[in-house]
Order: structure tokens, then C-alpha cells, then sequence
């Protein structure tokens, strides 16, 4: 690698190789993630994905590999389900691990659109509500990357839809490279600047999306985005 | 028959039934104030019995002598002091088990090397019933006082120990996964995570350790005591007072019943995230 291209990296993944049970789930994997850029990231169950995003969140200890990874040092992730402790309350939960940060949270849960709703306890708030809360624990951290792990996943359609243009806003204000799993081809290309595709443990296919603000599922370009990614995924339409 | 007729001849054969017919299975609507039923019949029975002669007054007494009784011993002071030392016993007996099966739990809870320790002798103690062990501890400690806390104390810190060891490491492994990324220290985890994690599996040890302290407490007052309402009503046994053993019972009870009480309203205070799911 040439030295300038490492620094204006966030992520850089080398030949990176993680085993369970002697099965590669990544297998030599090339990836660099630029700083403020929204990676998404498709492919099928078992194709590697969450492998990724663990190895990167650092959660993947006690995983036989190899390879080179370099990450930021300030890294924020988002689960599937929300993960907020049941047991504090919606600004504990968001400043969770922070001192004195009461007043950047409550910021924070402004942004989402939950101002007013600090006092409350996890398990008042709707999935989507408590998704946003989870967003915000996120980003009051101010991190460089933010993985997303199918964050959406367990909304319905409408709540993802309002997500969507949330988590645009959020990003477009903080700037963090982004990392996103997703199962949703329209969620993929609707949000990032680049689309990859990972089977078997290699990307497969990537994507850079060019399309003009905001995209619409009716736009020709957007129909050829998404059979081409299906088609990587091998899925015929 | 073809498959799409079969439905049909169905809904109108159930059109067909008389309304009301088919009885619903289950039980059927509650009784109101059913609860009462059962012992207010039982009191009905005694009272008759009493009153006819049927029961014989040596064998049990009337429940209106109960009632007299239980006057007359608060009047004369003896039931309240004799309530006040048995109380005693049971808090101080309570309150060091509680102190002693949480210290344990979070020495064995938080490290592998305490659990090593600690968790295979107290397993074993736990197959020993604690009433089992009074002999050794008369020898030990002599009738009074401190072989009854003690006894107290062995029975409570069992089930305080069993269940918040377990709520400390049945902590979800998601919340731990959450602590690493967000970056808590050791020290924030265990205060933010395991511990009030490990809560609800306190709380549900404390309710188990008040009825074993009721317990132990029955047990030790009926051996060589000389004040409590168990050596009340040893007392009273020697005499043939029947009124008198049974004021006692219903204290027990009252008591049984009222700490449970209590501690269900500390369970609903301290975990009050909890009670938006049932509400």
C-alpha cells in the first residue's frame, strides 16, 4: 500500500481470514472504508457479513485468522435489536459509559427526534423509538466509524422507511464512515455511497451509487443498480 | 367429497345448533371473593363445633377463647414482648444472612477463583438442611441467643446465595458484547450491567430467605428458649392451653404474610422498569 493511501483510510482490511471449525467465513478479504463514506454491505446468511463487522468491532476474540486491520480508535456499533439496558433510563442508556456527557445526550436524543422522552424506561418506547435511542448512544460517542449491524431489520416497513431519511440526517451532520449490513437491496442502495456484496467469505461485486438525492426504487438507474446486485447475489429476477 | 365443499357443509351445520347449547370448556366465570370461601367455611365449622360441644374444648379451643386469649396477652404485655424478641431474632438473622449470602455471591459471582472457592462448599451445605446442623451448634454455641441467629442466618443466606450468584451470571451476553463496544471499564460494567442484572434474582432469593427465616426462627424457639412466641406456645402446650397455641400460629402466620408483603413492594419498587411489561 502506498503510506498517503492508509491515511485517508478509516478502515483498512488486508487479506483478512477468520476460521471457525476450519472453515474460512473470511476468506483473504480486501476492504478500505474512506472517512465520512456509507458502505453498504450485502450477501446471503452464512456469507461472511456479521463475521466482518464483528472483526472490525473488535467482539470477534477467542476467532482463529490472520490478516491486517486497522480501525479507528473510536468505533460505534449499532445491533440489530436495540440492546438498551432495561433497567436505566433512556439518558442513562445513551450516555452509558460517558461522565459528565448529560448535556451532549440530551442533544443527542434531540436529534433523533426523542427530546422529552429521557426520563423514560426502555421498554415504553416503540421498536422504532428504541432503535433511534440506540442511535443516538451511537452518535453522542462522535465516532469516525459506525457499523451498523441490520439495524432495521426488526421494524416494519413504514418505521424503516422514516429510519432511512433519519439515518441519512445523522450521517450527512457527523460525518462517520459507515459500515451497514443489510439483507435489503433497497435499503443498500438508498443509503450508501458504495454497495459491496460478500459471498463465501470475498467480496464478489461492489457497487459505487451515483444516483441523484433522493433516490427513488422508480428511477431506471436505481432498477440497474439493484438486478445487477441481484444478480451478484445470485438471485434472478 | 371434494375439498372445497367440506368447509362450507361445516358452517352451516354450526348455524344450525341452538345457541348456547355447547358448554364452554375451562372453568367457567370466578367467584367473587372466592378466596374467602374456604376459610370463612372452616371458621363456620370450628364455631359450630365448638358451640355444640361436638369439639371438645381440651382438644381445641373455641375461637372466641382464642380471642379472649389473644386480649388478655396483649393486656398483660406477654404477646407483645414475647412478638418483639421473636421479631428480633428474625431480622438480625435476616439481615446478617442477607449481608452474608451477598457477599458471597458477588465474591463467587465475579471471579472464577472465588467460585472455586466458594460455590462447591456451599452447594454442599445446601444438600445439609440447616436444622440438620442445630446439635452441632448447640455444642457450639450454647442455647441462647447467638445459636438461634446463627441457625436463622444458615437458612437465609442459602437461597439469597443461590439466586444472586445466578442472576450475576445469567447476565446477557448481548449486554455484555454492548459494554465492550461503548468502552465501560471493569468496574462500570459490574456497576451499570451485572449488578443490576443480578437484581431480580436477589429479590426473588429475599423472598425465599424471609420464609426460611420464619422457619428456623418456629424451630429454634420450641428448643430450650425462655421468651418468643415459639417458647410461648411450648409453654402453653405443657399446660394443655390450646387458645394460647393457637394465638401463636395466627401470629406466625400474620407474620409469614406480612413480610411477604413487604418484600413483594420493595421487588415492585426496585424493579419498576419492570412493570410497564405487566401493566
Amino acid at each position: 500500500m502506498a503510506p498517503n493511501a492508509s491515511l485517508v483510510s478509516t478502515v483498512q482490511v488486508r487479506e483478512l481470514v477468520r476460521r471457525y471449525d476450519d472453515r474460512a467465513v473470511l476468506d483473504g478479504l480486501d476492504l478500505d472504508i474512506a472517512p465520512g463514506e456509507f458502505v453498504a454491505l450485502l450477501g446471503k446468511s452464512g456469507s461472511g457479513k456479521s463475521t466482518l463487522l464483528r472483526a472490525l468491532a473488535g467482539l470477534d476474540y477467542d476467532v482463529e485468522g490472520s490478516g491486517e486491520l486497522a480501525v479507528p480508535e473510536n468505533v460505534s456499533v449499532v445491533f440489530q435489536d436495540s440492546r438498551l439496558l432495561p433497567w436505566a433510563r433512556v439518558l442513562d442508556n445513551v450516555v452509558l459509559g460517558l461522565s459528565g456527557a448529560d448535556d451532549r445526550g440530551l442533544r443527542s436524543l434531540d436529534e433523533v427526534g426523542l427530546a422529552g422522552r429521557e426520563q423514560a424506561w426502555p421498554n415504553e418506547l416503540s421498536g422504532g423509538e428504541q432503535q433511534r435511542v440506540a442511535l443516538a448512544r451511537s452518535l453522542v460517542r462522535e465516532p469516525e466509524l459506525l457499523l451498523a449491524d441490520e439495524p432495521f431489520g426488526a421494524l416494519d416497513a413504514l418505521t424503516r422507511l422514516k429510519m432511512h431519511v433519519l439515518l441519512r440526517k445523522l450521517c450527512a451532520a457527523h460525518q462517520p464512515a459507515v459500515l451497514l449490513v443489510t439483507h435489503d437491496v433497497d435499503e443498500a442502495i438508498v443509503l450508501a455511497d458504495r454497495v459491496i456484496v460478500l459471498d463465501t467469505g470475498r467480496i464478489v461485486a461492489e457497487e459505487t451509487i451515483s444516483l441523484p438525492a433522493p433516490r427513488s426504487a422508480a428511477d431506471p438507474g436505481f432498477a440497474a443498480v439493484r438486478s445487477r446486485l441481484l444478480d451478484a447475489l445470485g438471485v434472478s429476477v | 367429497m371434494s375439498a372445497t365443499t367440506l368447509p362450507g357443509l361445516r358452517s352451516r351445520e354450526a348455524a344450525a345448533r341452538p345457541v348456547g347449547r355447547r358448554r364452554r370448556l375451562g372453568l367457567g366465570k370466578p367467584i367473587r371473593f372466592g378466596s374467602a370461601i374456604g376459610p370463612v367455611l372452616l371458621l363456620a365449622i370450628w364455631s359450630i363445633g365448638s358451640a355444640t360441644g361436638w369439639i371438645d374444648q381440651r382438644v381445641l379451643s373455641a375461637p372466641w377463647t382464642v380471642v379472649t386469649t389473644a386480649g388478655e396477652l396483649i393486656a398483660d404485655g406477654r404477646l407483645q414482648s414475647n412478638l418483639w424478641t421473636s421479631a428480633q431474632r428474625a431480622l438480625i438473622g435476616l439481615a446478617l444472612g442477607i449481608v452474608l449470602g451477598v457477599v458471597l455471591a458477588l465474591i463467587s459471582g465475579l471471579s472464577r477463583l472465588g467460585e472455586a472457592v466458594l460455590d462447591g462448599p456451599i452447594q454442599i451445605k445446601r444438600a445439609i438442611p440447616s436444622l440438620a446442623l442445630l446439635p452441632l451448634l448447640i455444642l457450639w454455641l450454647g442455647i441462647g441467643e447467638s445459636m438461634k441467629i446463627v441457625t436463622i442466618l444458615l437458612g437465609v443466606f442459602i437461597p439469597i446465595y443461590i439466586h444472586t450468584h445466578n442472576g450475576l451470571r445469567t447476565i446477557d451476553s448481548r449486554y455484555v458484547e454492548l459494554a465492550q463496544t461503548v468502552g465501560l471499564s471493569q468496574w462500570e460494567f459490574i456497576r451499570r450491567v451485572v449488578l443490576p442484572g443480578a437484581l431480580p434474582g436477589f429479590l426473588l432469593g429475599l423472598r425465599f430467605a424471609v420464609t426460611g427465616a420464619w422457619l428456623s426462627l418456629v424451630v429454634v424457639e420450641q428448643i430450650n428458649s425462655t421468651s418468643g412466641i415459639g417458647y410461648m406456645m411450648e409453654l402453653a402446650r405443657t399446660y394443655g392451653q390450646t387458645d394460647i397455641i393457637i394465638v401463636g400460629l395466627v401470629v406466625y402466620g400474620a407474620l409469614g404474610l406480612i413480610s411477604d408483603a413487604v418484600v413483594r413492594l420493595i421487588q415492585r419498587r426496585a424493579l419498576s422498569w419492570r412493570r410497564t411489561l405487566a401493566s
